[in-house]
């Protein structure tokens, strides 16, 4: 079949378009994580802020995503005077997060045409190698996450899904960049556009799954230390913490977290939504993953003379299967919810990496024909 | 079942202790052991099926199937386990008889799923046995407190019980319901959906048993035979698969003695490589005439082109094209004039198709008994179908035979083939060089049609070269089964992550809700209750014109919703069954 290789050309620079999208994506997340705080407040950071802003005489602005909330202060009694905001300055970072979403449209924009290109000069399903696989994978989980952010608003999530993106576009892009060829004819099959297109889309998805589930790991080893904070601030009752407060008067007052004011990680979305996201997008992709293992099976049996072979990849998706499997459960069952089955859902990410990469480069087995040496 | 599992327990920890139960006379001794060990094999097994238990089990199926994929297996690459072996010493040595070279064939690995599977089976039957219990109860009562499900609504609407819950029923098509009477002027609706999910579930786990049940017949009938054939019109390539002596290589399942295969020939005409300007192969295609069945024997042979990705399925057996390479020719002219031609497929070296071999002349005219072995000749070395010779050493360039060459090594004398230990056929016995057996004559670099002359006269002659496939037969009588179960697997899969389990309860009173103290309201006590009933199926059935709006009566309905599995996504539904009770998504 006859390749194109102008049009080859074409395709790299949508992807390297891509790529640089998604960096002044990952810099405009970054910018608006680092400078946001408090986004998704827990009850007790709620009333703090609360406290905190009433005190200064502004209103608490809890929610740095959405809309923005006013909460009016709790110790306002009536003939007591609440100032209005004092300044009508935006904030940068919601800006940033703004800008980021729309670099990242672009970035996706650019790779979809990117991947669209390549099929066309290659004349065949544009995911017959290692970069053109991995291009797929990123254009997949960018989806994912445009569509998490649909459902939830929770724009936190993108800084942590666009370091993984841009460093597989980086590897993709440099180190397993092939230019435009036919396949070899083992690869000649209709499995490959059902076998490869299901395996990239779920690895996708299965990544910002992933990526939720280590936000959980990382927000709850935060909620963990901001109650040991408050348990031990509750205790002492230490002057120097107590001096910043406003007068203690609402009941339920918590005083005010020196972890929350620290740490960013205070700006990550609630345990709720990280656990919601990480299950949500992992039971799409699931399905799809096991169809993919399943019509890869299917292949095995037309290419190789058995439907099962255990073939190092054929373990490795096995391995990543039983994770996914055992996550699922591990989410029903009593004991094991929350950052034991994030845990879980982690490992399962890692032997999603693992079989892309480790197995296919260094592991030979009868999946190396990624077009590298 | 919770409070079985209690007395259970009890008698797991304490199973010595005779029973106090009152009046009764103490069990013997004997009995009181039996029953200690009965308890304790109970216990065992409420371990093992226990999710706990479960989810520790797959993740070490998950551990022990890792050096599957970082390990070389003897399964999947003989030579290079055996190298691993040797390179890794007294590890190599120690991995090797703790079965880490063959994972998925070792005990631990099969302790591992088999435990597993254990704890699916005891997990699932009473699973399935609620699941059938449930199925033939109705929906539970409508709990008192309402309000205390996670999703609430009251309202107040026009109408009175009966009416309101016949609304309520026919809104509630596809759900399983009941209606109750609570006591005078109070019904309820009990409704629940998504039962399929539970039904998803349990075909989801019981396809893994299906699933493993196929695997295990397959390995125990099926089996798979190679066989390295060369392209030449059926000169020398008919193959039939009557016994598995026929193959070079048969691999027969645990209950296969490949006494009764169902047999079926095939002859390989030509095979056709493409590749492009860069080597890289395009298209492999063996040109291939088979019969099978009644045809056997008969000149009736069925023409088919066998490719890559596209096996030939013949008598319930699969035979694939899986490789290819070259088989030089060459012709050996003994001294007396008699002539032998050899031919021997050549081991691939490396893309370019640099292949490796030997061809053996074993029985050279003139010589009689012992003297026959003195005189056997070995043609060993390298062909290249695009022979480029750099510094000596002659290598490919590329994959077709555009200009083949052969850089040969004869060697005369005993092959060995009489010592009973086992030959590559592509190479010799180097044993036999080593003791003197084999003697190394001249060596020389050959063109098709080129020859060389050997110390007696012996001319040998490089006369061309055919094209070899390999094939392979496979048999496996389960694999519709393995994939009727995987389709099964997956739809029970996605059943069971789709459909959520809910229950919605409805409360229909006559008394008025809180703060709907509308001009005209009826204030309706218990003691109304036959007054505005009466009222109402008149105002419903439209007899009466001219009702007042004194006579509007008014019930309120509760409404409780509850997803029993996760919460998120029933909100919209919710409201949906609480605009049934409003008289339809139009009906505000």
């Amino acid at each position: 079949m006859a390749v194109n290789d102008q049009l080859g050309n074409v395709s790299y620079l949508g992807f390297q378009a891509a790529l640089a999208g998604y960096i002044a994506a990952l810099v405009c997340f970054g910018v608006e994580f680092a400078s946001s705080r408090g986004a998704a407040p827990t009850a007790a950071e709620a009333v703090s802020m609360t406290l905190r802003a009433a005190g200064r005489g502004r209103t608490a602005v809890l929610d740095r995503g959405r809309d923005e909330k006013s909460a009016e202060p709790p110790n306002s009694g009536i003939g007591q005077i609440v100032k209005p905001p004092t300044s009508a300055r935006r904030p940068m970072g919601p800006l940033f997060g703004r800008a980021g979403l729309i670099v990242t449209t672009i970035g996706f924009a650019a790779q979809v045409f990117s991947i669209v290109t390549r099929g066309i000069a290659a004349g065949r399903a544009p995911w017959g190698n290692m970069y053109e696989f991995t291009s797929m994978i990123c254009a997949a989980a960018v989806a994912g996450f445009l569509f998490v952010l649909y459902k939830t608003r929770t724009r936190s999530i993108g800084f942590f899904v666009m370091i993984p993106v841009t460093i597989l576009m980086f590897v993709g892009g440099t180190k397993l960049y092939t230019q435009v060829e036919t396949l070899v004819p083992a690869l000649h099959s209709y499995w490959l556009l059902i076998h490869v297109l299901a395996v990239s889309l779920s690895s996708g998805v299965l990544m910002v799954s992933g990526v939720a589930s280590l936000m959980y790991l990382l927000r709850a080893r935060y909620e963990r230390k901001l109650k040991a904070e408050q348990a031990w601030v509750k205790e002492a009752g230490t002057p120097e913490v107590t001096a910043r407060q406003p007068a203690p008067a609402a009941a339920g007052f918590v005083p005010q977290s020196v972890v929350a004011d620290k740490s960013r990680l205070a700006s990550l979305p609630s345990l709720a939504t990280l656990d919601r996201v990480a299950y949500r997008t992992a039971i799409v992709a699931f399905p799809v993953y096991t169809f993919a293992v399943i019509a890869g099976a299917l292949w095995a049996e037309v290419a190789w003379g058995r439907y099962w072979g255990w073939d190092p990849k054929e373990t490795c998706a096995f391995v990543t299967w039983v994770f996914y499997a055992a996550y699922l459960h591990a989410r029903a069952t009593a004991g094991w919810r929350g950052t034991r089955s994030a845990w879980i859902s982690v490992l399962g990410f890692v032997s999603v990496l693992f079989n892309l990469f480790v197995i296919n480069i260094v592991v030979s087995g009868l999946h190396s024909y990624a077009g590298l040496n | 079942m919770v409070t079985r599992d209690a007395t259970h327990l009890t008698g797991g920890l304490a199973p010595d202790r005779p029973e106090p139960a009152g009046g009764q006379p103490a069990t013997p001794a004997g009995q009181g052991r039996i029953r200690g060990a009965l308890a304790f094999l109970r216990n065992i097994w409420r371990q093992l099926t226990s999710m706990r238990t479960a989810l520790v089990l797959l993740f070490l199926l998950a551990l022990a199937s890792l050096p599957g994929a970082l390990l070389p297996q003897w399964s999947l690459n003989t030579s290079k386990t055996a190298q691993y072996i040797v390179d890794h010493g007294s590890w190599g040595r120690l991995l090797n008889t703790l079965g880490f070279f063959q994972v998925f064939a070792s005990p631990w690995y099969a302790a591992i799923y088999l435990l597993l599977f254990t704890s699916l089976i005891g997990c699932l039957l009473p699973r399935t046995w609620d699941f059938v219990g449930q199925i033939r109860m109705k929906p539970v009562a409508t709990p008192r407190n309402l309000s205390r499900m996670p999703h609430f609504e009251s309202v107040s609407v026009a109408g009175d019980p009966a009416g309101v819950a016949q609304r309520i029923n026919a809104g509630l098509r596809g759900w399983r319901r009941v209606e109750r009477v609570e006591g005078p002027s109070v019904i309820t609706v009990s409704a629940e959906k998504g039962f399929l999910r539970e039904v998803g579930n349990l075909l989801f786990h019981f396809s893994l048993l299906g699933l493993l049940v196929a695997i295990a017949v397959g390995k125990l009938f099926g089996f798979e035979g190679s066989v390295i054939v060369n392209a030449d019109d059926g000169a020398s390539s008919a193959f039939c698969s009557s016994t598995p002596s026929n193959y070079d290589n048969f691999r027969p399942g645990l209950l296969v003695d490949g006494t009764d295969l169902t047999p079926f020939c095939v002859n390989i005409d030509k095979f056709a490589a493409t590749y492009t300007s860069t080597g890289q192969a395009s298209s492999f295609v063996a040109s291939i005439r088979y019969q099978a069945g009644a045809a056997l024997g008969t000149a009736d042979w069925t023409s088919r082109a066998l490719e890559v990705n596209d096996p030939l399925r013949v008598q319930g057996q699969r035979l694939y094209l899986l490789g290819h390479g070259y088989s030089p020719v060459f012709t050996v002219t003994y001294p007396d004039g008699q002539t032998q031609t050899g031919t021997q497929p050549f081991q691939p070296e490396d893309s370019s198709f640099t292949s490796q071999g030997a061809v053996k002349f074993l029985d050279p005219p003139g010589y009689l008994g012992n003297a026959v072995r003195g005189h056997q000749l070995a043609i060993v070395g390298i062909f290249a179908p695009s022979a480029l010779i750099h510094g000596g050493i002659m290598t490919s360039e590329f994959p077709a035979a555009n200009q083949p060459g052969v850089a040969i090594q004869i060697y005369r004398g005993d092959m060995g083939m009489e010592t009973g230990r086992a030959q590559s056929i592509f190479s010799i016995d180097q044993n036999q060089v080593a003791i003197g057996q084999l003697v190394k004559l001249n060596r020389a670099n050959l063109a098709p049609g080129e020859s060389m002359s050997l110390d007696d006269g012996t001319k040998i002659t490089f006369t061309g070269y055919k094209e070899w496939v390999s094939l392979q037969t496979s048999y496996d009588p389960a694999q519709g089964w393995a994939l009727i179960f995987a389709i099964t697997l997956l739809i029970g899969l996605m059943t069971s992550l789709i459909i959520k389990r809910r229950r919605v309860w409805f409360r229909i009173t006559t008394a008025a809700p809180e703060g709907t103290a509308e001009s005209g309201a009826v204030d309706h006590g218990p003691a109304d209750e036959a007054v505005s009933v009466a009222a109402s199926t008149v105002g419903r059935n439209g007899v009466v014109v001219g009702v007042t709006d004194d006579l509007v009566l008014y019930v309120t309905v509760e409404i409780g919703g509850l997803a029993r599995t996760d919460q998120a996504g029933y909100g919209d539904e919710f409201g949906k069954l609480v605009g049934v009770v409003q008289g339809g998504p139009d009906g505000r």
